[in-house]
């Protein structure tokens, strides 16, 4: 019986799924192998602080679990964690979000990325976003059975995205635009007027915004603004934001996603169903670092500048043409006077003079020609790094 | 300023010219910073860390609360001084609470500390009386924790 349906079935010669066989793999991961294997490598190639978690954030963890916190949350997140975030925005930006229904505590950025794209598109919807940009963004989309529409950033525009580089990508099919200020890879961070233009844009097309400010604490001498405290941008924007950076909990996974009540329910609903809560332990260490964690960030900030100013010195010195990044903890030195693409230039540093940068390409087209450097790294290693690149760069100067 | 002095305070070794690159302060300004706050006892000294216990050299460190009585005109200050011109006396703060004086006592034996406090502190005319705790263990000295310190635990490659 089974033999004679087989010959008029058609059997699918591949277990996996279309659109996962048509996602590229991360550029990041692909490096990591290759690292893997080498000894005494300085690596700028990481994504995350080398601080520890503050201590009385992990000490409140520590007790909660002694105290029996070990089970479910409730879908949303826990009440206290909301309630204080809904304090949060509203000081720092005068937001109002109701903690009840209008905040969903999310596993890190991440997993709000995929909730809040799974949430609005409709197939072959498009979403607007630059490039290069942070790997998950374009895939998000595609998962979610959108078209990401990567606009052009470069370099001599301080790899800002402004409302007039956007408009020509805006068709009938387009849903959204999403924004990563700070930004990961380039650290450029976009400004209140350069915000206003893109809220204008967003108003007169009925778009909406998906903001992942992750980095939003992370910025030297400038101010970040929130893109949904713009006015009349509360209710088209979907605001992301976590813990990870800021107050170095990359491990906890705890992130969150503001917006209307309406999309904050179609989250949930996806949520509720394939997420099911975030961790309790790292729902209780966001609550202690919402409630006293801000001296520690400040600090943290400060060490972050003088880190990066050492490093975008150093490239300069060394001849590379470096981009002032205003945000995050990455610098984007431009690698093109090698002549090399980025992703042979990382190989062969990484080869010769055992430093691991992230090529650029891995954030898109846009990326090419350029290295990702984190300077969450120790000021010793940032020195010896710029060293054995300055040599590197000696060796294969082409102009 | 603060920027400067934040840095030093971190590590005493840097450069003026490190420092420039990490605060954005030209070369010749961080000099001149650094010279004026030498000048005014804003920086008092540049001086090492060290785990003497780990080094194999011995050394004994006391807690000392000293109870005083205070005098006219004076305070605290006059009594303060007594006690932190002696050598053996490491640092030496005016405390709230139960005792007035904390002393921090240093010395190559705990003969010797035990001499320090009985003979020379204990006897001032203005002392009360004294309660010494040795110290048996240090676990962080000045911000930095003395023993296990921990690597770096993150992946090399991360988003």
């Amino acid at each position: 019986m089974s033999k004679s349906r087989s010959s008029h079935i058609k059997v699918s010669q591949s277990h996996i799924s279309e659109k996962v066989e048509a996602l590229p793999p991360s550029g990041i991961r692909k490096f990591f192998d290759l690292l893997s294997s080498i000894e005494g490598v300085i690596s700028l190639g990481v994504g995350e602080p080398d601080f520890v978690t503050p201590w009385h954030i992990c000490e409140a963890a520590i007790y909660s679990l002694e105290k029996g916190y070990t089970m479910y949350t409730s879908n949303k997140g826990m009440p206290e964690l909301r309630a204080e975030l809904a304090k949060h925005l509203d000081s720092r930006f005068g937001l109002t979000y109701d903690p009840d229904d209008e905040i969903l505590i999310t596993v890190g950025v991440s997993e709000g990325l995929d909730l809040a794209m799974r949430a609005i598109l409709n197939p072959g919807d498009e979403v607007i976003m630059p490039d290069p940009c942070y790997v998950a963004y374009p895939a998000s989309v595609s998962l979610a059975g959108g078209t990401p529409v990567q606009v052009p950033t470069n370099e001599e525009n301080n790899f800002e995205i402004i409302a007039d580089d956007i408009e020509p990508y805006i068709t009938q099919r387009t849903k959204a635009i999403l924004l990563g200020y700070p930004c990961n890879p380039t650290g450029a961070v976009l400004s209140k007027e350069e915000l206003n233009q893109i809220a204008e844009l967003a108003k007169r097309y009925n778009l909406l915004v998906i903001s992942d400010e992750v980095y939003g604490q992370l910025v030297y001498g400038v101010e970040h603004t929130c893109l949904a405290s713009l006015s009349g941008m509360r209710e088209r924007t979907i605001l992301l934001n976590g813990f990870s950076k800021a107050y170095a909990m990359t491990g906890w996974r705890i992130g969150y996603a503001a917006a209307d009540r309406e999309i904050v329910g179609a989250m949930t609903k996806i949520h509720q169903y394939t997420m099911l809560c975030a961790s309790i332990m790292g729902q209780t260490a966001a609550i202690e670092a919402l409630k006293a964690g801000d001296s520690e960030v400040e600090a943290m900030v400060r060490d972050y500048d003088r880190r990066r100013r050492v490093m975008v010195k150093g490239f300069r010195d060394i001849g590379l043409s470096c981009f002032e990044p205003k945000g995050a903890f990455y610098a984007f030195p431009s690698i093109k006077i090698t002549c090399m693409t980025s992703e042979e230039f990382a190989e062969k540093l990484l080869m010769e003079e055992k430093v691991a940068v992230v090529p650029g390409s891995a954030f898109g087209k846009c990326g090419e020609g350029y290295i990702r450097c984190c300077y969450a790294t120790s000021l010793p290693e940032i020195e010896e790094a710029i060293k054995r690149i300055g040599r590197f760069i000696q060796k294969y100067r082409k102009t | 300023m603060k920027k400067i002095l934040e840095a030093l305070e971190k590590d005493a070794r840097l450069t003026p010219e490190q420092i420039s690159a990490m605060t954005g302060t030209t070369v010749a300004d961080v000099k001149k910073a650094i010279k004026k706050a030498e000048e005014d006892r804003v920086i008092l000294k540049y001086k090492t860390v060290i785990d003497w216990a780990k080094s194999g050299e011995e050394q004994v460190w006391a807690l000392v609360e000293v109870k005083v009585v205070p005098q006219r005109n004076v305070g605290f200050d006059a009594i303060a001084e007594r006690v932190y011109r002696f050598p053996q006396a490491r640092s030496v703060y005016l405390a709230s609470g139960t005792y007035d004086l904390a002393v921090l006592v240093a010395g190559k034996t705990m003969q010797e500390v035990a001499v320090f406090v009985s003979e020379k502190l204990a006897t001032l005319e203005a002392v009360q009386g004294t309660v010494t705790h040795f110290i048996l263990k240090k676990y962080k000295e000045d911000g930095e924790i003395l023993e296990g310190g921990e690597g770096v635990k993150r992946l090399p490659v991360t988003p």
